[in-house]
């Protein structure tokens, strides 16, 4: 039996090497889309993409989110373009690897918030849920996201 | 940038209250939260700040152990810096003063 390697992992000349199945990285191209649009819409779920600076001071945050607001949205939507750009790419930079990083980060706070994740949630799922489908893609999200984060904590040492 | 202030005719006195106010310096707190890896938060903590891995993780283990940790300090302006370094990598981080 052919042991089917999936994730991501440091090259020797500093790059890192991506194997997904192509139906995976049409939903990674796919998923940026989604949540620049649910940006657009200034939903509500996505609070934890900019949260408060103070923790009982509202002019103080008022002043925070003029301040840092846009620039916030700006990483935030670049790491999201890249995402978008390199989903297909065999071989990642370390620029293009730390922008998935932020991209998955975002994704996943958006989807965790919609699904009202807790600390228990990462066990197996529930078929009968209807909210399954949803979940599967949050668990794996995460996984893909342990997998960057693995790649760079070995390139950084 | 700098700002030209004329000196005041009557100069008042600072008291040691307001020292105190004005010196106290601000800490950055990072809150547990169910979404971000524990392994991720570990990362951010070592490239935001230069920790060490062994730092970062006992910050790491302290956020999740007991719900916060205090990871930088300094004055008002550091602080929001800090916190919004934090929060463009989706930490959950406030500040205040100690």
């Amino acid at each position: 039996m052919a042991r089917i390697r999936r994730g991501i992992s440091t090259k020797r000349d500093g790059t890192f090497r991506v194997r997904l199945p192509a139906d995976e990285r049409d939903v990674l191209a796919a998923l940026p889309a989604q949540l620049r649009d649910a940006l657009d819409a200034e939903e509500p779920t996505l609070f934890r993409l900019f949260p408060p600076a103070y923790v009982d001071d509202a002019a103080a945050n008022a002043d925070y989110a003029r301040l840092v607001g846009s620039s916030l949205l700006d990483g935030k939507l670049r790491a999201l373009e890249q995402l978008e750009r390199t989903a297909h790419a065999e071989t990642l930079t370390e620029d293009d690897l730390r922008s998935w990083l932020g991209a998955l980060e975002s994704l996943r706070l958006a989807l965790g918030t919609q699904l009202d994740v807790t600390e228990e949630s990462y066990g197996p799922l529930d078929p009968s849920d209807p909210d399954a489908p949803r979940r599967a893609l949050y668990h794996w999200l995460s996984w893909l996201q342990e997998e960057v984060v693995q790649a760079l904590s070995a390139a950084t040492g | 940038m700098s700002q030209v202030v004329e000196a005041p005719v009557e100069v008042e006195e600072p008291t040691f209250e307001d020292d105190r106010v004005v010196d106290r310096p601000w800490v950055v707190i990072v809150w547990n939260d169910p979404i971000n890896l524990m392994s991720y938060v570990t990362l951010v903590l070592q490239q935001l700040f230069g920790y060490s891995r062994t730092r970062a993780t006992k910050l790491m283990l302290q956020v999740h152990n007991e719900g916060k940790a205090v990871v930088s300090s300094g004055t008002q302006e550091k602080a929001e810096l800090d916190v919004s370094r934090l929060h463009a990598h989706g930490l959950w981080a406030t500040m205040q003063q100690d």
